[in-house]
């Protein structure tokens, strides 16, 4: 499907949400109490389709923090990519392991490094940090290590 | 050239000029220990660097070649670097059976030097049962195994130990009844009687389709109870650490080592002498200058050059194939090898019965 | 190498794998709930050699991020960097001469090649033969020697850069290559008569390890994890970067889903990957091997995503600028890490041996998957 139909559909789909065509691939802005809903509509809609979960992101934008998921379509080959802000001070979102396996590890990821809080995740511990690092959120901009961050 | 049995007899004529008979008796049991820990000791030292040589050969690469010339000495270094190194006993081994276990294997190894030909005259003690004697000698291997693993007190020797176990006990049946297939033909279990009815050629020329297919399942046996790959499940790597000799460190896991090469030198002699002659040279029927121009070459070159292109076989298995998995490896056992055996026999029977050999 | 942690009310036996593994794999640690021989759960620990690489490059400009991408996928470092590459090219929207798109692809397909000939040699080690090993090393030299010659480096090679290649490709370099095309035809049969066609290679990778299409694609596997199991997902072919999209070559598919289907693929890859180089190495455009690009490279605001097809499968490199002279935030979305997530999946219900040999299938190259 083409952008424009892809934004067309989305806006009938999931009409809490804000589409955005500027861009390589149409990005969407949803709400973070609409994401469990959202991601089912858009894994099991019969128009849309998208299967394949590539890349899960988390970004600090120092006032929010904003989850990045690229999804696309094995079947009809579009891309989306969906944007939830989260608040900074306590970030939760819904886990959408269930429906993409592949979440279950990203999310932990995000979770180590950013502090978001994934709601019915099956695991939610560290993955590639070391034990001791609970609670401390590296990735985050205002993360202070004095003795192994060096400040140029 | 001179013949072992003229320095035998020799020695044996000297020694009872000097002491009495039960003196000289005693005085040669002692020689005759002393050479057999000799050869237990050199064919160590001579076969693991075969080993090493071989798998380089085989992977395109120069091997030991730093010790000696040509890496001849690189045995002794390493024999030399066992002894000096710390044998560590485990917290909480049993303290006896660790430390008996590496010398029940080595002495089982030592014992089935015994009977084994090395040339013409020169054996220890033709006993009447000597495949017998063999075969039941080799099955004691598996106690001082399944000693290392259990007193290692480490649930993985034990594991390694379990299946090394299970696969020696199988396997044992293939590579009994596989022998049984010569005997059945040569009427004999006397070593030398065996040797004796090759002298018009070996049987696995003269029983034609029985011999070979027992002399294959004969190989394939013998690869698995000497815990050589591709049946190396208990020492695999990747896998269990070093199996049921992991706990061991310096002389005593070179015990264990140089054991399990002499089990395959004995497992090939075996094979040497009731498959291909022994020491008896590759004679053709009834051909006798044919006969008479092969019996120059010395029996003990016959019998060693035989035993040492067996073992340079088992050695090209191990660099060519992978492992089996334990499921794999007992399944073979079992559902194949066994019957085939079994049928087998039952043919050599009847080609010994009806005469229908060469 | 092996630790006992425990065990569970049931009985299940609760081991280690790793983290120090014999010569394969990197610092992969496994913990492995077994019932007897069978397998119930293996869970990887992760971490053993995480660098913080996504960190580090907020700090870093765009010129100098590349230079740690290469020590991601070690064995794909070449892809890497060119994914890093094109994706800075996307954002300041410059065009790569031809030159330079030929020398790339080359570079790319020799270390797909030479990525590939170090898996088959470690799988067939994983699996207990050990002469494999070194006969795929043997090739492996040779690519090693032409990417000295051209790169300056044998592994980790930091020659592809925004703008193009850092240097032009050495006078001999079209004739290294040709020699090696015409040695490693015969030694890919070589390798099939070694391996492929082996009864017992056989029997420990048939049905072992199945992962269906659906499943794959539900845990996110690309490269030839996922082709093993008749997923089409080719970087190559659905989204051609580079001149991909005017050479001949064909995406391989098997449908078996099993380690021995992931292995074939991979054989047949090596194939592929040769007939790419013989269709480009008589034909590598003269002209310039850089375009001229700023000494500090800014990128407007915005995100980009960029895709390549390293050895192991989809490799991406998500940028969000915010116009500055170091990205504000980078992802490297790894094809180990969803590929590895996978594992219990494929694994459990099976031997242990069989653990191992889905391991190796799996090509997983830990630093990739640590970031």
């Amino acid at each position: 499907m083409e952008k424009a139909a892809l934004q067309e559909a989305l806006a009938i789909l999931l009409p809490g949400s804000v589409a955005d065509a500027t861009g390589e691939w149409l990005q969407l802005q949803v709400a973070p109490e609409a994401w469990q809903q959202a991601a089912i509509v858009l894994r099991n809609d019969p128009s849309l389709l998208f299967d394949f979960l590539f890349c899960v992101t988390c970004i600090d934008w120092k006032t929010q923090l904003t989850m990045v998921y690229h999804l696309r379509s094995t079947v009809s080959g579009h891309t989306l990519v969906v944007k939830i802000n989260l608040p900074r001070d306590r970030p939760q979102l819904y886990s959408v392991s269930g429906i993409w396996r592949t979440a279950e590890f990203n999310e932990r990821e995000a979770f180590e490094m950013f502090g978001v809080d994934f709601l019915q995740h099956p695991d939610l511990r560290l993955l590639i940090l070391p034990d001791g690092w609970e609670g401390r959120f590296p990735m985050r901009k205002d993360f202070e290590d004095p003795v192994n961050m060096i400040k140029l | 050239m001179p013949s072992f049995e003229y320095v035998i007899a020799f020695i044996h004529a000297w020694l009872n000029h000097q002491l009495s008979a039960g003196g000289a008796m005693l005085a040669e049991s002692v020689l005759a220990g002393g050479c057999a820990i000799g050869l237990f000791a050199t064919l160590g030292l001579v076969l693991v660097l075969m080993e090493r040589k071989v798998a380089a050969v085989m992977q395109i690469r120069i091997g030991p070649n730093r010790v000696g010339p040509k890496g001849m000495f690189q045995s002794l270094a390493d024999t030399i670097k066992l002894v000096m190194k710390e044998g560590l006993t485990p917290d909480g081994a049993d303290k006896l059976l660790f430390n008996a276990a590496p010398f029940v294997v080595m002495i089982t190894a030592m014992l089935l030097l015994a009977p084994i030909a090395f040339a013409r005259k020169l054996q220890l003690w033709d006993i009447n049962i000597g495949v017998l004697y063999i075969s039941a000698v080799s099955s004691l291997s598996v106690l001082g195994i399944l000693m290392a693993g259990w007193a290692s007190n480490n649930k993985y020797s034990l594991l390694g130990a379990m299946r090394s176990g299970a696969q020696i006990v199988s396997y044992e049946l293939s590579a009994g009844l596989s022998v049984l297939c010569i005997i059945v033909l040569c009427g004999s279990l006397r070593m030398t009687d065996i040797i004796a009815s090759q002298q018009e050629g070996w049987w696995i020329f003269r029983g034609h389709i029985p011999a070979i297919i027992a002399f294959v399942i004969f190989m394939i046996a013998v690869t698995a109870e000497t815990n050589r790959a591709p049946f190396d499940l208990a020492e695999a790597e990747s896998e269990l650490t070093a199996g049921f000799h992991t706990e061991y460190s310096g002389m005593r896991f070179a015990l264990f080592f140089l054991a399990e090469y002499i089990n395959m030198f004995i497992a090939c002699a075996i094979g040497a002498t009731l498959f291909f002659g022994g020491w008896m040279p590759f004679h053709a029927g009834h051909w006798q200058a044919f006969n008479h121009i092969m019996d120059y070459i010395p029996s003990s070159l016959w019998f060693f050059g035989k035993t040492f292109a067996l073992i340079f076989v088992i050695m090209w298995f191990r660099w060519t194939f992978p492992r089996l998995r334990v499921d794999q490896l007992l399944n073979l056992e079992w559902k194949y090898l066994l019957p085939i055996s079994m049928v087998n026999l039952l043919l050599v029977t009847v080609v010994a019965i009806m005469h229908w050999y060469f | 190498m092996f630790e006992e942690l425990g065990t569970t009310e049931d009985g299940d036996l609760i081991i280690n794998i790793g983290p120090q593994h014999p010569a394969t794999h990197g610092v992969l640690h496994l913990v492995v709930t077994l019932q007897g021989e069978t397998i119930k759960k293996v869970e990887p620990h992760l971490g053993y050699i995480h660098r913080s690489i996504e960190k580090m490059c907020e700090s870093l400009s765009y010129r100098q991020f590349i230079y740690v991408t290469s020590r991601m996928d070690y064995l794909s470092s070449h892809i890497n960097n060119h994914a890093c590459a094109l994706c800075v090219e996307k954002g300041l929207g410059v065009e790569v001469p031809p030159r330079a798109q030929y020398i790339r692809v080359l570079v790319d397909e020799l270390t797909r090649i030479a990525s590939h000939e170090l898996w088959w040699g470690a799988m067939a080690m994983d699996l207990g033969a050990f002469t494999p090993f070194f006969h795929a090393f043997r090739e492996r030299e040779n690519i090693n020697d032409i990417m000295e010659e051209t790169c300056g480096a044998r592994l980790t090679m930091n020659y592809i850069v925004p703008g193009g290649v850092m240097a032009d490709i050495h006078p001999r370099f079209c004739e290294r290559v040709k020699n090696f095309i015409a040695l490693f035809k015969s030694k890919i049969d070589e390798y099939d008569d070694l391996v492929t066609g082996n009864i017992i290679f056989q029997n420990r990778m048939k049905g072992v390890g199945m992962l269906s299409a659906a499943d794959a694609i539900s845990y996110g596997c690309t490269g030839p994890t996922a082709r093993g199991s008749g997923v089409s997902c080719d970087v190559r072919k659905l989204f051609p970067y580079e001149i991909y999209s005017g050479i001949r070559f064909s995406e391989v598919l098997e449908c078996g889903g099993d380690s021995f289907s992931r292995y074939l693929v991979r054989m047949r890859e090596l194939r592929e990957s040769v007939q790419i180089l013989e269709q480009l190495i008589d034909n590598v455009p003269a002209g310039d091997y850089q375009v001229k690009t700023k000494a500090v490279l800014k990128l407007p605001k915005g995100e980009f995503y960029q895709r390549v097809e390293t050895a192991r499968g989809e490799f991406g490199v998500y940028i969000v600028s915010e116009g500055g002279s170091t990205p504000y935030r980078i992802k490297f979305r790894s094809p180990g890490f969803a590929n590895l997530s996978a594992l219990h999946h494929m694994a459990k219900g099976g031997k242990l041996g069989d653990l191992v040999a889905t391991m190796g299938t799996l090509d997983l190259v830990i630093p990739d998957i640590d970031r």
